[in-house]
């Protein structure tokens, strides 16, 4: 036996073994499908990096050669892109703090072990910067690699990058872990994890609002300003001379035009050195507190019979007690995670800046033809039903996958599957599709199209939404993740990437049906030229078909695939 | 051996645990028995320094839990009632890395982890994932863990979930010899046969209170139970009027 006196100290690298190892049995995993789901990622993650780096490379060359204010736009669209990091680093470190320093399931385990305050500071932290920076890691390669090549930074510039980015990575991850220690110490414990969500979604609202009224588009059209010194100095002008993201740019571009300045690097290493200090003391002064505080249930009295109960029951009772009840149980379920519906807050948002893009696109004026205002709207579908099949992934695709739990309670019961998945269909189906008139009925009524790309665009939208969520039921139970508790993670599994490829496919299909007797009716309307009615009810029942048979086939195959699950 | 005093607990306006008082002395195997809700596992927490109590105190082996947590951990052991592990680890990682938590690797730990995976027919699955593991056979790990760096003192939540019987049987066996050997066990269940056949002291908690403490005997005097049974006493405490309510329950 070697229980000494002194007290054991595990390591900090120690703590961390189990994600380690963890990520080693998910390497080496054989599981079915392990080589096309990292084909089809690598393909996808190839694009994207080839995509942004062509983009940025040729601006940058462009800018090169624009003398006086090149480098300075180089800078500012570096500061701006930054800035957009340490925004969603912020908040995505905020969220993952609640995560990995108070909810995750390993922490009562390492809470009850003999670990150092510090030590467990320090691997959680460590964790939450992993998790909440990856993705903007992937942006930033091949960002940075543009800078590198477009400015000819040469081998050192990587070194540099890597050295300016660590510290960015840190000191939102420490900001964002003090914010969360901070709530979950002042507000009630029982609110704690719903207050968190909402302000997590109304911050993320808030920064996406923010970015819009700052209309960085402003910077690529100088003939807004005045004169080109108020561009200039509009450019010298630090966007933001106190955050991470402008020492950053400052750093990189002081050093790829030859005047490094180093004193932004100390900047960002002495303000990721001395924040954590501070992060690490108010850890060992709040931390004990805030995670017996986050152990308690958000338990909340639901009121009997309350306006929304006698209100669900009255709509809802022609459906029979069964489907009735399991409509409930889909719609409170729903709201009364505050983490699903909060989400609302943050897509609202994201509906108010779409629309408001759509209000300020230029298709007034000379030039703009009766044409391209009638096709905007048409080619405003795609992003509709993009924007339309990510919440579907989000909210309809996990679906199934939620019940994995509760499954033997269900298939024990004499419920037949078809009316759990047609409940959840409907749940998820009726929100999106006043989610969808709305975007492209106001979007259209702002742009004021013609009559007839106004019925054929809601029309379209309408059909779209109901196969889109019969694709999120079908491939959701085709690729379930039963397992999962997270309901925010399923969509990004192999499953919701699948789903998401087949919504674009479904999407780039309809338009592309349907574009021919729009083609048609537009050319009609603008040079005179006959309709032809069997190329309009060709194209219009052809998109109509499949997006009636995108609903329904999926489903179809989800009721079977379920009703074989055995669990 | 763990000690605790005025020990309160309260989730805004409801006291989970009221004022209570506890020694458990080394070399002890003590039950903890109470109704759903009574308090048996936010007490627990708090004895594993998990929760904070909102005020009273715990020592455990002479080390304040509050004032010096680190130290107070390094002499427990603690199993909850809904144990977690890291599916992607393999049993005999597992137990090397709990083993590290409280600073001990090298021969000895490996020799113990075998031995304890052989005694719960674990060995052949030492090397596989958990998350191919059963339920029971999780719950045995989780056992396991417990006793791979000999804490002085273990802390189980409803230990006797999902074993079966052999596994149960030879749990109760190891959790007597380890306090015949000195040490410390401080376990609540529901299971009243098993608390009466095994443990060397109880307490009934009702409502976040100590309703009654001490040996079978001590149960018996206090509760005038004659030579009743632990069952008859329990229902006593905690509910009594049961066969009553079944009748209402069933004519409504």
């Amino acid at each position: 036996m070697s229980l000494t006196p002194e007290l054991p100290d595990p390591a900090l690298l120690h703590l961390l073994l189990p994600k380690w190892l963890t990520a080693r049995a998910r390497a080496a995993s054989g599981e079915k499908g392990r080589g096309a789901r990292i084909g089809i990622l690598g393909f996808v993650g190839v694009l994207f990096w080839a995509f942004i780096f062509g983009v940025l490379y040729r601006l940058l060359t462009y800018f090169r050669g624009v003398d006086e204010i090149g480098a300075l736009l180089a800078g500012k669209l570096l500061g701006l892109m930054l800035l957009g990091f340490t925004s969603i680093l912020l908040l995505s470190n905020v969220i993952t703090a609640l995560s990995s320093f108070f909810l995750a399931k390993d922490l009562d385990m390492l809470v009850a072990a003999p670990v150092d305050w510090l030590k467990l500071y320090g691997a959680k932290l460590l964790e939450t910067v992993i998790a909440s920076s990856w993705m903007v890691v992937i942006v930033a390669i091949p960002m940075f690699t543009a800078y590198g090549i477009a400015y000819k930074g040469g081998m050192l510039f990587p070194l540099l990058a890597v050295g300016a980015m660590v510290p960015m990575f840190i000191i939102p991850a420490v900001i964002g872990s003090a914010l969360t220690l901070i709530l979950v110490n002042v507000f009630p414990a029982r609110r704690t994890r719903d207050i968190l969500s909402v302000i997590a979604v109304l911050a993320a609202g808030g920064i996406v609002l923010l970015f819009r009224l700052v209309r960085p588009e402003r910077l690529a059209r100088p003939e807004g300003f005045r004169s080109l010194m108020e561009f200039i100095t509009v450019l010298r002008t630090p966007t933001s001379p106190l955050l991470p993201s402008e020492w950053v740019a400052k750093t990189t571009m002081g050093y790829l035009s030859g005047n490094p300045d180093w004193l932004s690097l100390y900047m960002l290493w002495s303000t990721a050195g001395a924040l954590l200090v501070f992060g690490a003391l108010l850890h060992r002064g709040l931390y004990h507190t805030g995670f017996s505080k986050a152990q308690e249930s958000a338990q909340t009295v639901v009121k009997r019979g309350g306006f929304f109960h006698r209100l669900g029951q009255l709509v809802l009772s022609p459906f029979g007690i069964l489907k009735r009840e399991l409509l409930l149980k889909e719609l409170r379920l729903f709201f009364r995670d505050t983490t699903q519906w909060s989400q609302l807050i943050l897509l609202a948002v994201l509906v108010v800046v779409y629309v408001y893009n759509i209000k300020f696109l230029p298709l007034r004026g000379e030039g703009i033809t009766f044409f391209l205002v009638n096709v905007v709207p048409f080619l405003n579908l795609v992003l509709a039903g993009f924007v339309l099949a990510s919440i579907a992934a989000r909210f309809i695709f996990p679906g199934v996958s939620l019940e994995g739990r509760t499954l033997w309670l269900l298939r024990s019961s004499p419920m037949a599957v078809r009316d759990l998945l047609w409940a959840k269909f409907w749940v998820g189906t009726l929100p999106l599709i006043i989610l969808a008139v709305a975007i492209v009925g106001v979007t259209n009524y702002l742009l004021q199209v013609s009559d007839f790309m106004f019925f054929v665009s809601v029309g379209t939208i309408l059909l779209m939404t109901f196969a889109l969520s019969g694709m999120a039921i079908g491939f959701g139970t085709l690729f379930p993740q039963f397992e999962t508790e997270n309901a925010a993670q399923i969509p990004t599994s192999f499953g919701g990437l699948v789903y998401m490829m087949a919504s674009v496919a479904l999407i780039g299909a309809v338009i592309v049906l349907e574009a021919r007797p729009v083609y048609g009716f537009l050319a009609a309307r603008a040079f005179g030229q006959p309709i032809e009615p069997t190329e309009m009810a060709l194209g219009f029942g052809a998109a109509a078909l499949l997006c009636v048979l995108a609903t329904l086939i999926p489903i179809r195959i989800a009721i079977r695939r379920l009703e074989a699950v055995e669990r | 051996m763990i000690e605790i005093t005025n020990l309160t607990k309260r989730y805004g306006d409801f006291t989970a645990v009221k004022n209570i008082d506890l020694l458990v002395p080394r070399g002890e195997l003590f039950g903890f028995l109470g109704p759903n809700g009574a308090g048996k596992t936010t007490t627990l927490r708090m004895m594993a320094g998990i929760l904070k109590p909102t005020s009273g105190a715990i020592t455990v082996a002479g080390v304040d839990m509050i004032a010096d947590p680190v130290a107070a951990k390094s002499k427990l052991g603690f199993i909850p009632d809904r144990p977690f592990i890291y599916e992607k680890l393999t049993g005999v990682e597992f137990l090397r890395f709990v083993a590290g938590l409280y600073g001990q690797e090298g021969l000895d730990v490996e020799h113990r982890g075998r031995e304890l995976l052989a005694l719960f027919d674990l060995e052949s699955w030492a090397n596989e994932l958990v998350e191919s593991y059963s339920h029971g056979m999780r719950q045995k790990l989780i056992i396991s863990s417990a006793f791979v760096h000999r804490p002085e003192v273990i802390i189980v939540d409803e230990p006797m979930v999902g074993l079966d019987p052999k596994a149960a049987r030879i749990l109760k066996d190891l959790f007597r010899e380890y306090t015949r050997r000195g040490h410390t066990i401080i376990f609540s269940t529901h299971t009243l046969e098993v608390a009466e056949s095994l443990c060397d002291r109880l307490a009934i908690m009702v409502q976040g209170e100590i309703k009654a403490y001490g040996t079978m005997d001590d149960l018996r005097r206090t509760l005038q139970g004659g030579e009743k049974g632990l069952e008859e006493l329990f229902l006593r405490l905690t509910g009594e009027n049961a066969a009553r309510d079944l009748v209402d329950v069933l004519d409504a």
